[in-house]
């Protein structure tokens, strides 16, 4: 099946500033292969890619396509060169069809016909076995129609050698699932294709071979048959760790949130939360599972008190009083000066949770600095920033560099950090593992599983179903803005999951009846 | 291939119109230079690159000097200076006018650092000027001089307050376009003077002056003309910074100003914030009003401000908002232009030369910024640099 050398990479480097992206990396991929790039967030595979596509140009190296060097200087003549690139974020006009969308900005010199581009468009669907309509409009597509349009564009092109990054990000288990057997008929079809990731399973389940990148260097490629999972785990470490999620049992403290029959309108006016209900106890966590954007960021920024909401009910149960306090008309300054310790890790790090501009002193002032009158203390959240710096092992060059500058692992623990800091008897986080490395990642779920320990009240929004699964006690499925179902993490399949993500018409009375009993029968587990 | 060498940079021209095979075409295709941006640059280097600029800065002055009007560059800069600080007089003008776009520039720096465009600082200061003008020429003389200068004050505060605040309430709480909103305040402020103008001198002269504004003129200190102004902006230059830097307000300043989600998110009240900001900008814009007409010229005109409202923009953007760089731009300004404006007129120049000179100093010192945040790499391959013979051995 493999075929001649499609691309190869020999000795490229590419540097920004003082940091050095790429180092020296030397690869090839064949015709009719599939090549997974792994590494971890920071390793340089977008770079590279990104090389490869025209983005950027190496500053050291050579590129060959097809035997020939190449100089690549803009994506233009990557398509020249057959080379197809589907970023992580789709570059579509939302009002056009997928037809318009695919011609878009071609120069054949041939008349514009979108009759006749709609029915090569089919062809190359049928071709593959992607499912798609031409005319549909993008406002009107899910996520993975988006994708294939994405991916049909390129092909549309007469794109030989196909760049996927992180193509999985986005989907459900069953869109994962139709997208690899789309690849594989491509690579049988003798195109040659590039996925960059760093979920293991999914390497291990559709590429032929392997290259890892570990910090911008090239560690080596190797054939995915002839490898494991802790080995390609430590080559792209650089040591061996235990991926392990010590998980407890709940401690069953009684409820300690519950949100009623919650709805709530996004800007536009569209609702993002319909009829929510559910409860959060004190000493589990509460996993929520979902398509990103089905009303998870809302949810929990309406509980915090940032999104106005227009009816329903938040009740916060007080531990010892078991006093019943709502929430809901109540802004975040409200809240907070009712002393309810309620912490918030949100998705969006610097533009939410942190001032990337300001220094780690400053951001952890954010939460403490109303306290003070006219002037501002800075001695204490300095104490706080060199606390958490040396108990989650923040690297940093100081307190007084301003956080954009650090990794996304270390944004994230002097956010976890801070929001911890205030002993919370809530505690919420919104993705707080994404584009983190490994061993960060593990981190924060082992500052989660502590939380919930000391008997705190622990919601926790991921995308990795896996890492739910392993983390949660109960898992809480939101599509479209409704509850379609809450389950015992400890005994619910990838695929049942990936079925309640996908569920649009849920029969309200029905679910209510059946998680209720499904909610009793966890907590008797336990 | 040597007729290529003119157009080796520009690579979009040459991605045209090369076939991706053979290895000929490819050699010419290399960049001769690529841009990336720069870490964190030492201090020292990021000084040198902004000293390096001023002198690239005069010598190209020069340089356009010599051959548009003839006169010797030395003579030409050496009259700029003696133009700004030549004598007692002109020093103290020169002061005098750093101190009035200083304070200026310390008024709109507040609500920058909040991300409020505010383009009004000339209209807020000139409604500062009318209202005390208008208490000199209606109050003056039915009340001790004290009490009307304490008045004009007041009222030259306020007036630079609701001048302020009004686009702050629209842009809180429907969102409306502060740029725009303030920049139309001005012309109210411009047309409410003309009308005062026709109102206090019925000559239909565009200048109400001294011998009407007679009441309410605030006192010099020890003697001195403008030391009064020069004082006050001083200590508000200080101010500015400590209430930027080390107070709650300025802290939720640059919280609203960097993100207002992070300011929603720690329970900032953003609308509140946007409005006493404003409120902030718009009272000292009003007391530099107060001190144009009330302290300095006692006449008052719809171009008393002259700009300075919008030149403070720029004070203060060189100087990323830090009142004390503020203290350095607003010098550099005023310098070249005094400076500049003398130099035309002692060498019998055309006026516009002295803008001229001016443009070109300031565009080296705005432009040495890309410098510093960005570093160009030159490509030593490319064959730009390879000489003739060398050339062919390589093809």
């Amino acid at each position: 099946m493999k075929g001649a050398i499609a691309l190869e990479l020999k000795h490229v480097t590419k540097r920004f500033g003082a940091v050095v992206a790429n180092h020296d990396v030397s690869l090839s991929v064949h015709h009719g292969e599939i090549l997974a790039v792994l590494g971890e967030n920071g390793s340089g595979k977008t770079t590279l890619m990104n090389m490869i596509s025209g983005i950027y140009y190496p500053d050291e190296g050579e590129i060959y396509i097809d035997g020939n060097k190449a100089q690549i200087l803009s994506p233009k003549d990557s398509f020249k060169y057959g080379v197809g690139m589907i970023h992580q974020h789709f570059k579509l006009v939302d009002v056009f069809s997928a037809t318009e969308n695919i011609v878009l900005g071609i120069e054949d010199g041939k008349k514009f016909n979108l009759k006749e581009s709609s029915a090569r468009i089919a062809e190359i669907a049928d071709k593959y076995g992607f499912e798609i309509s031409p005319e549909k409009k993008i406002y009107n597509m899910s996520v993975s129609e988006k994708q294939t349009v994405e991916i049909l564009k390129v092909l549309y092109r007469g794109a030989d050698i196909l760049i996927l990054d992180e193509p999985t990000a986005v989907l459900t288990p069953q869109e994962t699932d139709k997208l690899f057997a789309v690849l594989r008929r491509m690579r049988d079809d003798g195109k040659c294709i590039i996925i960059i990731t760093h979920k293991m399973h999914e390497v291990l389940s559709l590429s032929d071979r392997v290259a890892v990148l570990r910090k911008g260097e090239y560690v080596g490629t190797v054939e995915t048959a002839m490898t494991s999972e802790s080995e390609l785990t430590e080559m792209m470490v650089g040591k061996k760790i235990a991926l392990n999620i010590d998980r407890t049992d709940a401690l069953g403290l009684g409820e300690r949130l519950v949100v009623d029959k919650l709805n709530c309108l996004d800007e536009y006016g569209v609702k993002v939360l319909q009829d929510v209900s559910f409860s959060v106890h004190g000493g589990e966590i509460l996993g929520i599972a979902g398509i990103a954007g089905s009303g998870q960021k809302e949810l929990l920024e309406a509980i915090a008190g940032i999104q106005p909401t227009e009816s329903g009910k938040i009740s916060y149960i007080e531990p010892e009083s078991k006093e019943l306090i709502d929430l809901r008309t109540k802004t975040t300054a409200e809240i907070r000066d009712l002393g309810i310790r309620l912490s918030f890790v949100p998705e969006d790090r610097l533009g939410m949770g942190l001032v990337g501009n300001m220094d780690a002193v400053d951001n952890m002032m954010l939460r403490g600095y109303e306290k003070s009158t006219v002037f501002v203390d800075r001695k204490k959240p300095k104490e706080l920033a060199d606390k958490i710096i040396d108990e989650l092992e923040v690297v940093t060059p100081g307190t007084s560099t301003p956080v954009r500058r650090l990794s996304g692992g270390n944004v994230q623990k002097l956010l976890v950090g801070r929001e911890i800091a205030s002993a919370p008897k809530v505690f919420m986080a919104a993705y707080p593992v994404r584009g983190l490395d490994i061993n960060s990642s593990y981190t924060i779920y082992n500052l989660l599983t502590k939380q919930k320990e000391s008997g705190v009240a622990v919601m926790f929004v991921g995308e990795d179903l896996d890492v739910l699964m392993d983390l949660c006690d109960r898992i809480m499925v939101i599509a479209s803005g409704k509850i379609t179902g809450i389950v015992d993490a400890r005994t619910i399949t990838k695929e049942e999951l990936g079925l309640l993500m996908t569920k649009t018409t849920s029969v309200f009375e029905d679910r209510e009846s059946r998680t209720n009993s499904e909610e009793k029968e966890s907590l008797s587990d336990e | 291939m040597s007729e290529n060498i003119d157009r080796v940079n520009e690579t979009e021209a040459a991605v045209q119109d090369v076939k991706p095979d053979g290895h000929k075409d490819q050699k010419k295709r290399e960049p001769l230079f690529h841009i990336t941006k720069r870490g964190q640059l030492p201090l020292i280097q990021a000084i040198g690159i902004r000293a390096a600029a001023i002198v690239l800065a005069l010598i190209v002055g020069g340089i356009v000097s010599v051959f548009v009007t003839g006169k010797n560059p030395i003579d030409i800069y050496a009259s700029i200076f003696d133009g700004a600080f030549g004598n007692g007089d002109r020093a103290w003008v020169t002061l005098q006018e750093i101190a009035v776009l200083l304070g200026i520039s310390l008024a709109v720096t507040p609500a920058f650092r909040m991300r409020f465009w505010n383009t009004g600082a000339e209209g807020q200061v000139l409604i500062g000027c009318l209202a005390t003008a208008a208490c000199m020429f209606w109050i003056g003389g039915s009340v001790p001089e004290w009490l009307l200068i304490v008045i004009m004050l007041g009222a030259s505060i306020i007036a630079g307050i609701l001048w302020g605040v009004l686009p702050a309430v629209f842009k809180a709480f429907w969102g409306t376009n502060e740029t725009l909103f303030t920049l139309m305040m001005n012309y109210v402020a411009i047309q409410l003077v003309e009308s005062f103008l026709k109102i206090a001198d019925k000559s239909g002269s565009n200048t109400v002056g001294p011998t009407i504004l007679v009441h309410g003129w605030v006192p010099n200190l020890f003697g001195v003309q403008y030391l009064l102004n020069i004082v006050i902006v001083a200590a508000l230059c200080v101010l500015m910074y400590i209430y930027l830097k080390k107070t709650k307000q300025g802290y939720e300043i640059s919280v609203v100003g960097e993100s207002e989600n992070t300011a929603r998110y720690v329970g900032i009240n953003v609308k509140k914030v946007i409005i006493r900001t404003m409120a902030i900008s718009g009272a000292i814009c009003g007391l530099i009003g107060f001190l144009l007409v009330g302290a300095t010229s006692h006449s008052i005109d719809a171009d008393l401000v002259g700009g300075r409202g919008f030149t403070a923009i720029m004070v203060s953007w060189l100087a990323k908002f830090n009142p004390v760089i503020m203290v350095l731009t607003s010098f550099l300004l005023v310098f070249l232009d005094l400076g500049a404006g003398e130099m035309s007129s002692a060498l019998g120049l055309n006026k516009s030369y002295g803008e001229i000179l001016t443009g070109i100093i300031l565009f080296f010192i705005i432009g040495c910024e890309f410098f510093v945040q960005y570093k160009i790499n030159v490509n030593k391959n490319h064959k730009f640099f390879v000489k003739k013979g060398e050339k062919e051995v390589l093809e």
